[in-house]
């Protein structure tokens, strides 16, 4: 089953309509207990940074995610949910992250921000999650802050007045800045290859 | 790069028909779902509903709407018409929908940008602003475009930025439904003086004024009803000719 953390985003309903229509079986997870027979987990998005470590916390759903990371177990972060599993991020400085992709998230210099709309995403190198999806698709994006340096981890980028990450991956764990939920059939695409192949 | 979006928008009153629909051989009639499904299929980038009935009944079919339309359309979903409090925006995204566009709400009482963008975010606050002419300036209008409120449109919606909208909806009452096309000369007003997103809305006749809206407006997205609902055009038409005309559609 695919378990989506639930710390009160709210396109928690949206990821879970999504993969309903794509026929996975999945679920919230809103305390420890609630991971009993997941075995994929997806940290949605939308909030703000700090707010949604506390609420994650509150439900004692930090170290069994850390634990999650750490035995290399499939994930999927999605949009706030990806920039959780960075080191921090300049919209919660005192707060640490997940730290296991590097780096922190800054807040994007474009004239308009938050970066909402449709944007072309390059693909770096080949993955599973990107698997049958044109390099350049264009997915949905609503945020103000983001990853940036196309190092290290970095799957995929986009550029909204200046380059940031897109998708980032290493080992069982990716993450996305866009919402494959609200991308349409390339985003029920990637939500299919992450479901089945990564 | 960002793309410009096309937005189509359903009306959406108390027996669940999409007002001011030729339905022809387009779709049957009191299926919303359906039709945002086809526009969905068409490339559409998001969809927009509309309570005109504005009443709880009208309401109920709302939310019933987008709660259908949220299980089987993977774009972001809008919804507005009579939304009053916070209570009505927590109910609407409850629902399955993205963002929620208030009007006249937010005309009486400001605050409600602000409060509603402290507890939901500022990404699913749409203000929309029913604009009409009035000398050499535009008004905000309320109830429908029925009410002068005296304020000054441009003002109205820069002050709906600062307290929180994270995107104008920006109509012509002068235009709507006339097919003249849009309000040129207040679409660049407005995407001049704020730095959200803006929707252009009101009086699309044909492809040009879509694409003026644009290149000519500054528009960031264009919400688009009569002309895909009559079945003149498709959403892949107006794509089409628009990428022609040089502008990033998805």
């Amino acid at each position: 089953m695919i378990g989506i953390i639930d710390y009160g985003a709210g396109n928690l309903d949206s990821v879970l309509k999504a993969l309903g229509w794509l026929g996975f079986e999945a679920g919230t997870v809103a305390s420890p207990d609630g991971m009993t027979g997941v075995d994929k987990l997806i940290i949605p998005g939308v909030g703000s940074f700090g707010a949604a470590l506390d609420r994650i916390m509150d439900r004692g759903l930090e170290v069994p995610i850390m634990d999650w990371i750490a035995d290399d177990r499939p994930l999927l972060g999605i949009c706030l949910g990806m920039q959780l599993l960075f080191e921090g991020s300049e919209e919660s400085p005192d707060r640490a992250g997940f730290g296991f992709f590097r780096g922190t998230c800054r807040r994007l210099l474009a004239r308009k921000v938050p970066h909402m709309g449709w944007n072309d995403v390059e693909v770096l190198r080949p993955d599973p999650l990107f698997e049958d999806v044109e390099n350049g698709e264009r997915f949905y994006f609503i945020h103000g802050y983001a990853a940036f340096g196309r190092g290290n981890d970095a799957l995929a980028m986009s550029d909204h007045d200046g380059g940031f990450v897109a998708a980032a991956g290493r080992n069982n764990v990716r993450g996305v800045q866009f919402h494959p939920e609200k991308s349409g059939p390339a985003g029920l695409r990637l939500l299919m290859n992450w479901g089945t192949k990564c | 790069m960002l793309t410009i979006r096309m937005v189509p928008c359903l009306d959406v009153d108390e027996i669940g028909v999409v007002k001011g629909v030729r339905f022809k051989d387009l779709v049957r009639a009191g299926d919303p779902v359906e039709l945002a499904r086809r526009y969905y299929e068409q490339g559409a980038d998001e969809i927009a509903f509309l309570d005109v009935g504005a009443s709880w009944k009208s309401r109920g079919t709302l939310l019933d709407v987008v709660r259908d339309v949220s299980r089987a359309v993977f774009v972001p979903l809008s919804a507005g018409g009579g939304v009053g409090s916070t209570d009505d925006f927590r109910e609407i995204l409850r629902a399955g929908a993205d963002k929620v566009s208030v009007c006249t709400a937010a005309l009486e009482r400001p605050t409600l940008l602000t409060e509603a963008a402290s507890e939901f975010g500022s990404q699913c606050v749409v203000l929309s602003v029913d604009a009409g002419r009035a000398g050499g300036s535009w008004h905000a209008f309320a109830k429908g475009g029925r009410v002068d409120t005296g304020r000054d449109a441009v003002e109205w919606a820069i002050e709906g930025e600062k307290r929180g909208a994270g995107e104008i909806l920006l109509n012509s009452i002068d235009r709507d439904g006339t097919g003249q096309g849009y309000d040129l000369e207040l679409l660049a007003l407005v995407t001049a003086a704020v730095r959200v997103p803006v929707i252009a809305s009101g009086g699309a006749g044909d492809f040009e004024q879509i694409g003026a809206a644009i290149t000519e407006g500054g528009a960031d997205a264009v919400l688009v009803a009569s002309l895909l609902h009559s079945g003149r055009a498709t959403i892949a038409d107006i794509k089409g000719y628009l990428k022609d005309k040089g502008v990033n559609v998805r």
